[in-house]
């Protein structure tokens, strides 16, 4: 099977700062991968490489087998890259099939000649959708003001879902929610695989990750260390792995280098003042 | 025994409404206590004061939803009134038919008017002035060039034109007798023409056809739900693909299109184009807009809580001055309604949902 997306060589550099360093990864139809390091591995960075919002220093990014090249988000998304943010760029004071219909309006001709918002066709189809993926909401109708944050995952991702998504990316999507959210969440990530579309998912939870990715890449210091298949691995040697105790496979990150990442760190957050954020505000 | 969600329910139910009851009891309270304050000519008297407002506070609507406010809609109507006036008159003086310096006077002022505007959007959304800021520029601006175009005095000898259309109506009715639109039925008696109905004011004809299809843009079209989606977030309307910049330079637009049609209906009801007209109309426009439920923070409003925010205010006003009230008490009742309907705007999503 191809890949649907592979990055090749990934780079990214902040200032003197190499955030992501020489990355590989690939993803194949139906797949859940976890992404998976401890704050400031990068994670955030190549995702944000591969959605758009940042122009990578080096390497090359293939999408469903051509060599792509992602200049902005507006681009990632034409071509079905979908971030799943944490603040989740909805627009609160509308209602859900207007969300998931946002910027791609529905229209109907109005006595023949002007042309207005189809809200029949638009809520039926968003209806579609949701009974697709299993979701439930209490209303179509209802401000996404007044849903709970699993709920607006929900909508987040059916519009996604909608638009033709190819790839679901999603960084800390169970962050913010309470437990049953939190599963809700976790088996539309099931159902979205188990409809041929991939997701790419960060998360802190390693129990959450454990139980819907069948592959884990481990980052460290922006390289990538390691690979598994969730089956043949343990949340032990995954936290080990993670936080170093562990060795990597690919790169073994020993003392020495890691000391100069981290004297790279205090350089770079030295010159760049508060432009430098804490660490815990990454997802 | 009522419990307490379902009193909780009705009292939500009547404070969602709260303007309609207030307009309500405005009315009855004036009917009571005024002198023929339900007559037709007086119910009319409220549409014609409120037209300068109404067409104000339908633009500024726009802008609100967005997040934004445009302060410069107070001097925009003298600015677009010289500038038709000014117009018409030299128009006039060269010799040119009263018609063709009519309309040229208010193509004109119409035309001229969208200039303000495009500037307050370029302002905002290309240069992240914030709102306040560039229209209140603006607001001083306006005022200076129609002082200038004036020469700081008021410009009369208007064409005769201009003051039949003004102070005409759409329907002129004369009971069992005839019925004609926009022209007093001919070959009248003295008596006839004193009983005489006229039905609704040109003016206000004008600003409603306006105000309509502008309430049918916000309410129905892809461009209102963008509108109301800047003001929700502008990262979703971004991220969904909305070119939020080039919306907010056309709502701005809209804002200032509507100030010089109130301009021009203040030159066609008082036949005269004065710089300062209309300066203290603004705060009544901002009020109106927010009476009627739109929210000073963005995304949410509409055109027809605006109309009733507008009736409530030229209610108040009529019904002072129908009771011999000194005018000035209308600014201390309008500041009271303003703040009243902040607080309801504060306090009414808690009502909603609880205490939390
Ligand atoms: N916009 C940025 N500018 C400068 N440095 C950044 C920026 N974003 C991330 N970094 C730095 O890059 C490193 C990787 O960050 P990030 O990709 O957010 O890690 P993770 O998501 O794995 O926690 C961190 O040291 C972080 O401080
Ligand atoms: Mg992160």
């Amino acid at each position: 099977m191809k890949p649907l997306l592979e990055v090749r060589n990934i780079t990214k550099r902040f200032g003197g700062l190499t955030a992501v360093d020489n990355m590989d990864m690939k993803i194949f139809p139906g797949e859940v991968v976890g992404l998976l390091g401890d704050n400031g591995a990068g994670k955030s960075t190549l995702i944000k490489v591969i959605s758009g919002v940042y122009r990578a220093n080096k390497g090359k990014i293939f999408f469903a087998g051509k060599e792509t090249r992602i200049d902005n988000p507006m681009h990632a998304l034409k071509i079905g890259i979908e971030t799943i943010y944490q603040d989740l760029a909805l627009a609160e004071n509308l209602n859900v099939y207007s969300n998931i219909f946002l910027g791609r309006e529905k229209l109907k001709r109005f006595l023949g000649l002007i042309k207005i918002l189809d809200h029949d066709y638009m809520l039926a189809e968003s209806r579609k959708v949701l009974d697709q993926l299993e979701i439930e909401v209490p209303s179509l109708k209802k401000q996404i003001r007044t849903l709970s944050g699993g709920q607006r995952q929900a909508v987040a991702i059916s519009r996604s879902i909608y638009w033709d998504a190819k790839l679901l990316i999603m960084d800390e999507p169970t962050a913010a929610l309470g437990v049953v959210e939190q599963k809700n969440v976790l088996n539309l990530i099931k159902t979205l695989s188990s409809q041929d579309i991939p997701v790419l998912i960060i998360s802190h939870q390693l129990h959450d990750v454990f139980s819907v990715a069948s592959r884990l890449v481990i980052m460290r210091r922006g390289k990538k260390i390691a690979e598994r298949m969730t089956k043949e691995t343990t949340t032990d040697e995954i936290v080990g792995l993670i936080v170093g105790s562990i060795p990597g496979d690919y790169h073994d990150v020993n003392t020495d280098t890691a000391k100069g990442s981290d004297v790279n760190r205090r350089h770079f957050a030295s010159k760049s003042g508060k432009n430098h954020r804490p660490k815990q505000n990454q997802g | 025994m009522m419990d307490k969600a379902d009193f909780r329910e009705i009292l939500v139910i009547l404070v969602k409404r709260w303007i309609l009851i207030f307009l309500a009891i405005e009315l009855v309270f004036f009917a009571v206590f005024g002198t023929n304050y339900l007559s037709l000519r007086n119910l009319q008297n409220i549409l014609l004061t409120s037209t300068v407002v109404l067409l104000l506070a339908t633009g500024q609507t726009f802008v609100i939803i967005t997040g934004g406010i445009d302060l410069s809609v107070g001097f925009m109507v003298g600015f677009s009134g010289v500038i038709c006036a000014k117009v018409m008159v030299s128009l006039q003086a060269a010799g040119i038919s009263q018609s063709v310096a009519v309309s040229s006077g208010i193509a004109v002022a119409l035309i001229l008017g969208l200039l303000p505007g495009l500037i307050n959007g370029l302002l905002v959304a290309r240069l992240r002035v914030p709102p306040f800021i560039a229209t209140f520029g603006m607001y001083g601006i306006a005022y200076g060039f129609a002082e200038i175009i004036s020469n700081n005095v008021p410009i009369h000898n208007l064409p005769t034109l201009v003051s039949s259309i003004g102070h005409g109506y759409l329907i002129y009715w004369l009971p069992e007798k005839a019925f004609t639109f926009f022209k007093i039925p001919e070959n009248l008696t003295r008596l006839e023409l004193q009983n005489l109905v006229p039905i609704v004011p040109n003016v206000t004809v004008i600003a409603f056809i306006f105000v309509a299809i502008f309430a049918f843009i916000l309410a129905k079209t892809r461009f209102g739900q963008h509108t109301y989606a800047i003001g929700g977030s502008v990262d979703a309307a971004e991220r969904a693909g909305i070119n939020v910049k080039r919306h907010l330079i056309k709502v701005y637009m809209i804002s200032s299109f509507f100030a010089s049609l109130a301009g021009v209906c203040y030159v066609l009801m008082f036949i005269t184009g004065r710089a300062p007209a209309g300066s203290a109309r603004l705060l009544d426009a901002v009020v109106a807009v927010v009476i009627g439920g739109a929210s000073l923070y963005g995304g949410t409003g509409s055109i027809g809580g605006t109309i009733i925010g507008v009736l409530i205010i030229g209610v108040l006003q009529i019904g002072l001055v129908n009771l011999g009230v000194p005018t000035y008490n209308l600014y201390i009742a309008v500041g009271c309604i303003l703040i009243l309907a902040v607080l309801v705007d504060q306090f009414l999503p808690k009502l909603v949902h609880g205490k939390d």
